[in-house]
């Protein structure tokens, strides 16, 4: 797997020039079969992938500012991207959070991870799978921590994406069971479009978050994850 | 190994496939004695129920004896003679502890699907087509069973298959069935469709304490059958008009409650069902409710529609008006076969009912691409066939 790696000092150019030129590609190719349909919709898809090259030829979207590196700023209002997905697991609160505190775990379950590294001090090393297989990677440290009710954490200065999440545990059904809440947010190495462009392509963020939420759901309650071939579960 | 495979509408072969292999520690591998073809394989075989793939294995209707179980699975061991149930469930979600289990949160692999069409998923069904987990069935010589810790139940050497092998399926559907009309002594219950399952659906409505049983179909030997073993008085609804019928001989009141056990391909003689079906063949509908449509007009004020039969996607000219109007309870949905397993087997061990009898035809599994023909037809007198694979 090959990182993209991007350096966070270039704000005016702050993405890869490979990243460039396949946009560039995209936006034309796009363009191309828009124009050649000679339609009304046609028209309106070229016109569409306008952004996407302006991306190609200037690296970076158009009115943007280019990406801060600190989780607050990227992170605020209404910036980044947002993933919320629940799950109800037939499990008492501790063992749930248990699982979720030792991070180390958590690739197990959550099939874009690679790896998690615990560093010390509420600091962790993530590698992760993002939109069209280029991998990311991360420091994260953990800001908020309540046993039993909350982990939250966002990713440090100088990381491949600005990320942000926590997760919450309220138990259930007379402490049988325990709801689980993630919320996600992130600024993604190819931006809004990335993750749209994942989306068309079958990775959309909240279904992949979903898919992981069942998997760990499967692990923790029917103690194997169901499957009808050898290798990774399909997801 | 030999098995059914799906290749397309109408088109099933005999194929050589590769054995199964434990790939779950609850796992189990059961060398198959006895497999049947079920009433809701010919759904499949008709095209009607999506997301099947060439080559997928058929069959949910299977008993044999373990040849393999997984490490982390104690309660099998190799040697024992198991019926297994046609859905998979996992025994340790909310909805398989609330007893439901065929609703279980942890059994289909491709659960997106279902919940992409449906909402949320049921649970993983053997060879069911892959919005319900893509399992290989049963039809075949061996089959791999996951979560066998829950699921085959142990059955006594005194029981020969054929007493025994409709535990996987048609006995406790129909059981279900009659279980969800909560009949009442002194209730009468009608049943549309005399296949397997409402033969059972009819013998259950009596164990649970139904006075009269009224049966509905076209075909002779099937009503004969249901008047014959299962006591229950018949009609032919290409001779009479169902509902003036049942009122008739009800007093004018309609039955206490309907069984639906025709499902999604129903036929019928009436406007409606040729409705059904010019709008099913140009795909502007995808099942014919003829039958439930008439269970719902006939059904008394307050009573109960119980629904075994499948139904696969969007019902069209469905009279919610009819069964508002009329207080109407309706029940339905895959059989939460580890709940009745046991009860039932205990059923047979005494006596008070032989399953075998149902059975019409005994074949080899090669014989399966013109055993569904004949049964498709309903030819030969075809009610129940049942395969030997090995």
């Amino acid at each position: 797997m090959e990182l993209s790696r991007f350096d966070v000092e270039q704000h005016a150019s702050d993405i890869h020039e490979v990243e460039r030129w396949v946009s560039l590609a995209a936006a034309t190719a796009v363009m191309a079969f828009g124009f050649m349909r000679r339609s009304a919709p046609g028209v309106a898809l070229a016109v569409a992938a306008a952004p996407l090259a302006y991306r190609g030829l200037v690296g970076k979207w158009p009115f943007e500012n280019g990406y801060a590196n600190d989780t607050r700023t990227a992170l605020s209002g209404d910036r980044g991207i947002h993933v919320r997905e629940a799950v109800r697991i037939e499990r008492p609160v501790n063992e749930v959070y248990r699982l979720w505190r030792q991070l180390e775990n958590l690739p197990r379950v959550l099939t874009h991870l690679e790896q998690v590294k615990e560093l010390g001090d509420g600091r962790s090393h993530w590698i992760a799978r993002g939109p069209a297989d280029l991998g990311v990677e991360w420091d994260a440290e953990i800001i908020n921590e309540v046993e039993n009710r909350v982990i939250a954490w966002r990713s440090l200065p100088q990381s491949d994406v600005v990320t942000a999440g926590s997760v919450t545990f309220k138990s259930v059904r007379g402490g049988r069971g325990t709801e689980l809440s993630v919320h996600l947010q992130y600024a993604p190495p190819a931006g809004r479009a990335g993750a749209f462009l994942a989306r068309i392509f079958g990775r959309e963020p909240n279904q992949t978050i979903r898919e992981d939420l069942r998997r760990m759901k499967q692990v923790l309650e029917a103690g194997e994850i169901p499957r009808t071939s050898i290798g990774e579960p399909r997801i | 190994m030999k098995a059914v495979c799906y290749y397309g509408t109408q088109d099933i072969r005999v194929e050589t496939v590769p054995d199964p292999q434990i790939l779950n520690p609850r796992d189990a591998i059961v060398r198959i004695t006895s497999t049947a073809i079920c009433g809701s394989d010919l759904h499949i075989y008709g095209g009607y129920i999506p997301t099947m793939e060439k080559g997928d294995v058929l069959g949910h209707e299977f008993m044999g004896e373990v040849v393999e179980v997984g490490r982390d699975n104690h309660r099998l061991a190799v040697g024992d003679r198991v019926v297994v149930p046609f859905t998979i469930a996992c025994g340790r979600c909310y909805f398989c502890k609330e007893q439901l289990w065929s609703l279980c949160d942890n059994s289909n692999p491709n659960a997106w699907m279902a919940e992409k069409l449906y909402g949320f998923s049921a649970s993983g069904l053997f060879g069911y087509s892959h919005m319900y987990g893509g399992y290989p069935g049963g039809q075949a010589q061996y089959a791999r069973v996951p979560f066998a810790d829950v699921g085959p139940i142990k059955v006594p050497e005194t029981l020969t298959d054929e007493q025994v092998l409709f535990l996987s399926d048609i006995f406790p559907t129909g059981y279900m069935a009659a279980e969800n009309c909560q009949i009442k002594p002194g209730d009468t219950v009608a049943v549309w469709g005399c296949g397997p399952v409402g033969q059972f659906a009819i013998q259950s409505a009596y164990m649970l304490g139904a006075e009269r049983v009224i049966a509905i179909d076209r075909f002779p030997e099937r009503l004969a059958l249901a008047a014959s073993h299962g006591r229950a008085e018949v009609l032919d609804y290409d001779v009479v008009d169902v509902p003036e019928a049942l009122r008739d001989m009800t007093g004018g009141q309609g039955p206490d409650a309907c069984i639906d056990a025709v499902g999604l391909e129903s036929h019928g003689t009436t406007l409606d069902a040729w409705y059904d079906r010019v709008k099913t063949r140009m795909f502007l509908a995808t099942d014919r409710p003829h039958a439930l449509r008439e269970a719902i007009s006939s059904c008394r004020k307050g009573g109960t529609i119980s629904i075994p039969g499948v139904y696969g996607g969007w019902l069209d000219k469905f009279p919610l008006g009819a069964a508002f109007a009329k207080g109407l309870t309706l029940k339905m949905g895959q059989t939460h076969m580890h709940k009745y397993m046991p009860l039932l087997l205990d059923r047979i061990e005494r006596g008070d009912i032989d399953p075998s009898f149902i059975v019409t035809h005994r074949v080899a599994l090669d014989d399966a691409p013109e055993m569904y023909r004949t049964f498709r037809e309903k030819g030969d007198g075809c009610i129940k066939v049942v395969m030997k694979p090995n």
